[in-house]
């Protein structure tokens, strides 16, 4: 399995995380109706503890190398200083405005390096689409590298914006369509 | 009896019978569920703005959104539950280890000062509109550009209050427990410490591994103090962490008044965020955890009158939480690019992983100390408790998941975070299960004085659970669209979950009105003056036989 956008992957994760909560939820109120009755209630299921350990072990290790290998930015992001890019853009903050190199132009598919910098404060530096999705984003903090690798797969015209408080006067850092991604066949169209 | 007789007097609360110990805590009590309530409508108006920008007293000015958004915090974890725990182990530590409070005049001291240290932080907010948020990312806090230079000053001298209580409670908890005194008279601080930790669980567990006898048969400190002991070590080190950044932005702050220039890029704003999220982070993934698996191991343990299953084992979950807790700050940083990706990977993946196991622990542990006791009684206590336990069982996967350098990817400062993760956790897991402690306690701090209504406890149990899981869940679904934590949108995004989560969010507010409204009219308003009026019996201890006016005696 693998997730080529963001998209994907969270409507994977709505889902798993819904019947997740529901499960737990269900669990517990077995449990309550169950510690009343005077009647032993009859496990649905016998979980030996040492079985419930290595379950909790699994889950929580198991779950960063499913998404190493299920999500291609994980690998992209440790590598990044090892890949070459195939267009890089240089972005600068300061007194909450992004300063771009004009419109930001990619062909889907292509490897890009986001390079930015603050001036002054922490700023945030995220991609999205035009239906106010997340595709990626980053922290920029004055100071040192804020560098974002990322290949498009999906084609559209995306809007930057902070994704980190910076003051209220950061509340309308948004730059509506910075970035246009083209290329893609219609099937692989997307916001 | 009429409505306006219980508003005045209660049902039969006598608050000249209190002993000093009682009175302290309920003390805290009081404050402690005054600044819920204020966190409460705070909350409650920033996802109505999320609605409609426009509602008063905000009216569509980000100005003052962001300052309700960095109060709310403040009032929410230091005013309510930061007094809320503090109260219930002042009062726990000298019923369990059986030996009198420190200090009751330190214990009047720290709740003082976290209700000034809590008002001046709202003020500062309120007046100012002083607003770098609780993260107070560096330069922010220091940027006189934006924010009023008093306003910061006032805010930062209200948190450091707040810390100067919170090492005073620290100080009390410590020295109340290492007192030689009563059943610890001939234990050595030696043996006291080792029990604290919970090396003795951990010991008792590699002996019976090697076919030897336990290390110890009967700990120093039973587990529920064992428990406050450890996460109290965490809530030491965040205090001082908080005091030194508040010390840092304070010089800045005075440096402007004074009319100097400082650089604030002298300071590294990504080396500042690692000091100040280690120390933050014990809050969350310290003292909470390990308090909340305490309390649910102290709650299963008095609600079923057994013993705890598997207590060295609990002892020794919590020596290990010890060793994640100050491990796992980096999960914060992961979308930060110029913090080393080793840290990212062990910190803030794989050490933040175990606390999966830690929790999931004291989850087992306390269901099957439940199960085994069964037939058991649906009282309120057990009601809330199973609240709390559901709260964590959502809120902790929630967070591994995001623990993550792909999740976090397109996770990162959403409303996911903020509620599927921090609200259910906070609201439902820690909210209830603090709830159950306050029914447990309300018998013994109010010299079993009866409940005005359990028709009242039963709405507040249903509104509050509902509400919290929906506000949580409301918000998460917007998250995963996109919408982030930090930003107040204006043209009607995401509309649909925030009506919902907004509707939640009012069923908060209601179900506290109902708590609030339920022990008024239990204790009246006579009542609650008296709580606040110096006690006539001092005694610092409780549940001690002979009743422990001698002990008080004993000190004079």
């Amino acid at each position: 399995m693998t997730f080529a956008t963001s998209v994907e992957l969270l409507k994977f994760h709505w889902v798993a995380y819904s019947i997740y909560a529901l499960i737990i939820i269900s669990v517990v109120a077995w449990f309550a109706y169950n510690l009343t009755r005077p009647n032993k209630a009859k496990s649905i299921v016998r979980i030996p503890f040492y079985g419930y350990i290595g379950f909790l072990v699994a889950g929580g290790v198991g779950h960063h190398i499913f998404t190493y290998n299920s999500i291609p930015w994980v690998s992209e992001d440790i590598m990044r200083h090892e890949l070459k890019p195939d267009r890089t853009f240089d972005i600068e903050i300061a007194d909450h405005k992004f300063k771009l190199p004009g419109q930001m132009k990619v062909n889907v598919g292509e490897r890009v390096y986001f390079n930015a910098k603050s001036h002054d404060l922490v700023y945030g530096f995220g991609l999205f689409r035009q239906d106010g999705s997340m595709v990626s984003q980053m922290q920029v903090n004055p100071g040192t590298r804020n560098d974002l690798m990322w290949t498009f797969n999906e084609c559209g015209e995306f809007d930057v914006m902070s994704t980190e408080y910076s003051g209220p006067g950061g509340n309308d850092m948004k730059v509506k369509k910075a970035l246009v991604v083209t290329g893609c066949d219609d099937q692989k169209k997307g916001a | 009896m009429s409505f306006a007789k219980h508003l005045i007097s209660g049902t039969n609360f006598d608050a000249g019978s209190l002993t000093a110990l009682q009175k302290i805590t309920l003390r805290a009590v009081v404050m402690s569920f005054l600044f819920y309530g204020l966190a409460s409508i705070e909350g409650t108006l920033m996802r109505v703005a999320l609605v409609n920008p426009n509602i008063p007293p905000i009216e569509g000015s980000a100005s003052h959104y962001f300052s309700i958004m960095t109060v709310h915090p403040i009032v929410g974890i230091f005013g309510s539950t930061y007094q809320l725990v503090f109260a219930a182990f002042m009062f726990l530590i000298p019923f369990l280890t059986k030996k009198p409070l420190y200090s009751v005049g330190l214990a009047n001291f720290v709740w003082i000062n976290i209700t000034v240290g809590t008002a001046l932080a709202w003020i500062a907010a309120f007046i100012w509109h002083y607003a770098p948020l609780y993260t107070l990312y560096w330069p922010l806090p220091a940027d006189v550009g934006q924010f009023s230079t008093i306003g910061g000053v006032v805010f930062i001298v209200g948190v450091a209050l707040i810390m100067i209580g919170t090492l005073a409670f620290i100080y009390n908890i410590y020295a109340t427990i290492f007192a030689r005194v009563g059943v610890h008279a001939n234990k050595t601080t030696k043996e006291l410490l080792i029990s604290g930790f919970g090396i003795d669980g951990m010991l008792n567990l590699i002996n019976k591994l090697r076919g030897k006898p336990p290390y110890t048969k009967e700990p120093a400190l039973s587990l529920p103090v064992v428990a406050i002991f450890r996460g109290t070590v965490d809530t030491f080190l965040d205090a001082l962490v908080i005091l030194g950044a508040g010390i840092l932005v304070l010089a800045y702050l005075l440096a402007d008044l004074s009319g100097a220039t400082w650089n604030v890029h002298a300071i590294d704003a990504l080396l500042y965020k690692n000091f100040f999220w280690w120390g933050l982070d014990l809050v969350a993934d310290g003292l909470v955890l390990i308090y909340v698996a305490g309390t649910w191991y102290l709650l299963a343990t008095i609600i079923t009158g057994q013993k705890l299953f598997m207590e060295n084992v609990a002892r020794a979950a919590l020596l290990l939480e010890l060793v994640v807790s100050w491990m796992v700050w980096s999960h914060h940083l992961l979308g930060d690019q110029g913090q080393p990706e080793m840290m990212k990977l062990i910190s803030g993946e794989m050490v933040t992983a175990f606390e999966l196991l830690t929790q999931g622990l004291a989850l087992f542990i306390t269901l099957v100390t439940l199960w085994k006791a069964r037939p058991l009684k649906m009282t309120f206590e057990l009601k809330y408790l199973l609240g709390g336990l559901v709260g964590f069982g959502l809120a902790v996967p929630a967070a591994i998941i995001q623990a993550d350098m792909g999740m976090n990817r397109v996770l990162h400062n959403t409303q996911w975070i903020i509620g599927a993760h921090v609200h259910i956790a906070l609201l439902v897991g820690l909210y209830m299960t603090l709830y159950s402690a306050v029914y447990v306690l309300w018998p013994m701090l109010t010299n079993e004085t009866r409940l005005y209504s359990t028709k009242l406890s039963n709405a507040h149990f249903w509104l509050h659970l509902i509400g919290g899981i929906g506000m949580g869940a409301f918000m998460g679904m917007a998250g995963l669209d996109g919408m982030l934590r930090r930003h107040f949108y204006m043209n009607g995004e995401y509309h649909t979950f925030m009506v919902f989560a907004a509707i939640c969010a009012v069923m908060l507010v209601t179900a506290w009105l109902l708590f609030l409204l339920n022990i008024v009219l239990s204790v009246g308003i006579k009542g609650l003056i008296g709580i606040f009026l110096p006690a006539e019996d001092e005694t610092a201890t409780f549940g001690i036989d002979p009743q422990p006016s001698v002990v008080a005696a004993a000190r004079k």
